[in-house]
């Protein structure tokens, strides 16, 4: 990717996301949020990232693998266990790390 | 123009969660380096994005080299979420002029909206512009200074780490704190499983379409607990 087309790229980001910031804000009294909308946007946190999180754990080298070889599932798992139980960002990310560096040095090749 | 008591409140009100904020914005400068991002780079995005969250996904679809339409619109679908912040907090922001409004909605993050709000609801008396731009000021400050000092560690990172692991695992602590009740977890496994069975598709648009298809979901659940609640 070139550089101007990346800045083209986070322009095109940083504006979208302004407006979506800002739309509702400016838009107080003249137009409110119908209520189907803002029921709907309650549920793009959670199926958005963990559409993001679910492949990433079983798809680690571009192709499906469910198996003990495959070790970012595993960590994965112990993440998951970490961020259910704390939700916290950085401890989940130490012991994800911690737990598939661990693996890759004991199993790994 | 004085600053009212309220801002200093806001700033305090922040000060405990930055714990969270500071290491996540450093790891999204470090991920910036880690995808082939320049300091300058790394530092106009994260200014005029300002979305952690979007941001990784952008860097992981880079490092698959997926097209520019896709970044964009993934980015957009994870950020919609602000406009649901946007519609409430909107009563609160009324008093401002159009400009201010625009920077205040500039400055809007999931934890400037978490903290605003709950105090608002425990404080009716605070002055909710101030306290909300002390808030959300302190967050971009401290977000943009750390994203800085990471994306100078980022060079010091090498690849053979495996750091990339890091985006899934802060998505992951992100999600669970998603979770709320039944319709939200709903939402979230039918979100991850679609996007496990689309991740043949091109472009990965399997994610977009995972996303819509996972709040349909949790939609569907809630109008059926509402409709079994109704007919009991």
């Amino acid at each position: 990717m070139s550089a101007s087309s990346l800045w083209l790229l986070f322009l095109a980001i940083g504006i979208g996301t302004f407006l979506l910031r800002f739309l509702f804000i400016y838009l107080f009294g003249k137009i409110a949020m119908p209520d189907w909308l803002r029921r709907a946007l309650r549920f793009v946190p959670a199926a958005a990232l963990a559409a993001l999180v679910f492949p990433a754990l079983t798809h680690p080298s571009g192709h499906l693998d469910i198996s003990v070889h495959n070790f970012r599932l595993l960590a994965g798992l112990g993440g998951a266990i970490v961020a259910w139980r704390t939700r916290n960002v950085l401890l989940t990310i130490l012991v994800g790390m911690a737990l598939l560096w661990i693996l890759e040095m004991v199993f790994g090749i | 123009m004085r600053i009212n008591k309220d801002f200093y409140a806001g700033v305090r009100g922040t000060l405990p969660i930055l714990i969270g904020v500071i290491p996540f914005a450093m790891i999204t400068g470090v991920a910036a380096v880690s995808v082939g991002l320049t300091f300058f780079e790394t530092l106009g995005m994260s200014v005029l994005v300002f979305a952690g969250a979007s941001q990784m996904v952008v860097f992981q679809l880079m490092a698959a080299g997926s097209p520019w339409i896709i970044m964009v619109l993934t980015a957009w679908v994870i950020n919609l979420r602000f406009s649901m912040y946007s519609a409430t907090l909107a009563p609160y922001l009324q008093k401002l002029s159009t400009g201010q409004k625009a920077l205040m909605a500039y400055m809007l993050s999931d934890q400037a909206f978490g903290i605003s709000l709950s105090h608002f609801v425990a404080n009716e008396e605070v002055n909710h512009r101030w306290y909300y731009f002390g808030a959300a000021s302190t967050i971009w400050v401290a977000w943009q200074i750390s994203a800085i000092i990471g994306s100078l560690l980022g060079a010091l990172v090498p690849a053979s780490w495996g750091f990339d692991f890091a985006f899934p695992l802060s998505f992951m602590a992100l999600m669970f704190a998603a979770l709320r009740d039944r319709p939200t977890v709903i939402a979230a496994l039918a979100g991850g499983i679609i996007a496990v069975l689309a991740k043949g598709l091109p472009y990965n648009i399997g994610l977009v379409l995972a996303t819509f298809l996972g709040i349909a979901a949790g939609y569907i659940a809630e109008e059926m607990k509402t409709k079994t609640r109704v007919a009991q």
